[in-house]
């Protein structure tokens, strides 16, 4: 399976071309939008049509829970479970309430994970996508205990469970109950191993926090995407414990690597294939590179 | 019920002359044995660990340790442990497991160390398997939350069969003084999150989150330290006699039901 760091360019247009003013697009009015790596405004049609990375510099821009979904899941085969479990403000938690408001009426969802079975590669599976664009992926009671049940399903079901994590840690404004749902899922990861069933996980930027602490590091196989941050503690706050400067590179994806904390970073130009690999490989099939349609 | 503020037991569970957490092993426990390293990278003088009697019964006693002077609270990393820390604890919860001997923590920390090298050795992964290895060790663990219950880095020592917290202990997902400069960037108003954080002991039961308050009349005398060791014991003695399934089915209901009240389902 083809493993790289970030998708190389192929050719000087893939580059950019050789000018060094931003490329036009056929469409003066086409909206564009400037990478944050290499700084060339790229045209989000070239973006969106491949996999919602930089077509000059391969930089993977952050994708929200459905067009993942859409990418890594079989056509028509997701059926969403738990879509209404949503958290309360139980602790009357100050802006709380307004909050969760204001961020389901912007965003649609109702809740910072979808979760749901789907075919990956034909192969049937548990999936959880956490969504950055839902208070940034936090960990409340509602994320832990749709997780919790997904991984409760797909033990009686005997199917493997494949997760996307984005997330920016535990939902302060639900407390000491949201920091629990770290024991909780931990707990629901662990019977499903102890059934013998393979827990397959994709951290994508950023995953922190808590849940770096728990269902992020508890897969069987634990892939990344390039270039994401990847850590339990923030950048800003071991700044100012340790009063130094991070390394080059610090809580990258790709650091993770290096240190033994994932098993592969795997682009998206070759990620389902990957992912649907290595869910057939558990099934009794062997790992092969087909393509997957 | 107190009047004490949400904030004054802040103050209270990070003051200087509460009893540390090795008080507690040398007060309650006969013969303490330290054991030291997680056999992969270090020992952390952060948590302090090792084999102990509770009066007749051998045990695996792992305490969370701030140090007291100047000098062995920089020593000790002022109880915020590195990620050997906690597979140091893990390894003797296993060990612990092999010989059938319960266990015991004692939970004291602002949190999990935020260091360059922690983040290297892989502070989120070590936490994590101790929550995931604590739920299914097949021996009874009790934990006490003595002063600072902060975060995912308590947690990693508090996944057990019985949670106590002590009447002037604090349990929280992030410090008053992070929330506060989060929600209104603002760290002075610590107190106001403090209060809106729910961590005082008080809550942590109300939650289900820990199952005993623990009074802390006579804090660090010999009939506070012998009325807890009589509890410890009791307990202790209680959980072993349960069939290990019970044991575990339990422990794992105990967890799983936390949070599933506040939820609304649509
Ligand atoms: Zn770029």
């Amino acid at each position: 399976m083809p493993i790289r760091f970030i998708r190389k360019p192929q050719n000087e247009l893939e580059k950019g071309g050789r000018q060094s003013a931003p490329p036009v697009s056929a469409d003066e009015n086409e909206p564009s939008t400037a990478c944050p790596n290499c700084r060339k405004q790229i045209p989000l049609s070239q973006i969106w049509g491949n996999f919602h990375c930089c077509t000059s510099c391969g930089h993977h821009f952050r994708m929200n829970a459905r067009q993942r979904i859409n990418f890594i899941a079989d056509s028509d085969s997701f059926i969403e479970t738990d879509s209404g479990l949503v958290s309360r403000d139980f602790m009357s938690f100050p802006g709380y309430r307004q909050k969760l408001d204001t961020t389901i009426k912007s965003g649609g969802e109702n809740e910072a994970v979808i979760c749901g079975e789907a075919s990956i590669g034909g192969v049937r599976c548990g999936l959880f996508v956490m969504e950055p664009y839902f208070m940034m992926g936090s960990m409340g009671t509602a994320v832990g205990e749709r997780i919790t049940r997904l991984f409760e399903y797909m033990t009686a079901k005997r199917l493997p469970v494949v997760g996307y994590t984005v997330s920016g840690g535990a939902r302060m404004q639900e407390g000491i109950l949201s920091l629990m749902q770290m024991a909780k899922t931990s707990a629901a990861v662990a019977r499903h191993s102890a059934a013998g069933l393979f827990y397959l996980v994709v951290l994508t930027d950023p995953t922190t926090g808590g849940v770096t602490a728990s269902f992020a590091m508890e897969g069987d196989i634990i892939l990344a995407e390039p270039g994401a941050v990847i850590g339990f503690a923030g950048a800003r706050v071991i700044e100012q414990t340790t009063r130094k400067k991070l390394p080059q590179g610090f809580q990258t994806a790709e650091f993770c690597l290096d240190h033994g904390f994932v098993d592969a970073i795997v682009p998206r130009s070759s990620q389902k294939q990957a992912v649907a690999s290595l869910l057939r490989f558990h099934t009794g099939g062997a790992v092969t590179n087909e393509h997957e349609q | 019920m107190s009047n004490k503020t949400a904030y004054d037991k802040v103050r209270l569970a990070r003051a200087n002359n509460r009893p540390t957490g090795k008080d507690y092993i040398d007060a309650m426990f006969d013969g303490f044995f330290e054991l030291h390293g997680d056999r992969r990278y270090g020992d952390d003088p952060a948590i302090v660990a090792g084999l102990a009697k509770l009066m007749d019964m051998p045990v695996t006693v792992i305490a969370i340790e701030k140090g007291r002077s100047a000098r062995e609270r920089a020593f000790r990393n002022f109880g915020a442990p590195n990620p050997e820390g906690y597979r140091k604890a893990l390894r003797l919860m296993r060990q612990a497991e092999k010989f059938k001997r319960p266990v015991v923590c004692f939970v004291d920390t602002s949190g999990a160390y935020c260091g360059i090298g922690a983040e290297e050795r892989g502070q989120g992964q070590a936490i994590a398997e101790n929550l995931m290895t604590m739920m299914t060790l097949k021996t009874p663990v009790i934990s006490v939350l003595v002063g600072e219950g902060g975060s995912g880095g308590a947690l990693a020592l508090a996944v057990a069969d019985r949670v106590w917290i002590l009447e002037n202990a604090v349990y929280s997902v992030i410090s008053p003084e992070g929330c506060a400069s989060i929600l209104w960037k603002d760290a002075s108003r610590a107190a106001e999150a403090a209060a809106s954080l729910k961590l005082t002991s008080e809550d942590i039961l109300s939650f289900g989150v820990a199952d005993k308050i623990i009074p802390e009349k006579e804090l660090g005398k010999g009939d506070f330290y012998l009325g807890l060791k009589t509890m410890l014991y009791e307990e202790l003695s209680g959980l072993k006699v349960l069939p290990l399934e019970s044991l575990l089915e339990a422990r794992f209901a105990r967890f799983r039901r936390l949070g599933t009240e506040g939820l609304l389902e649509t």
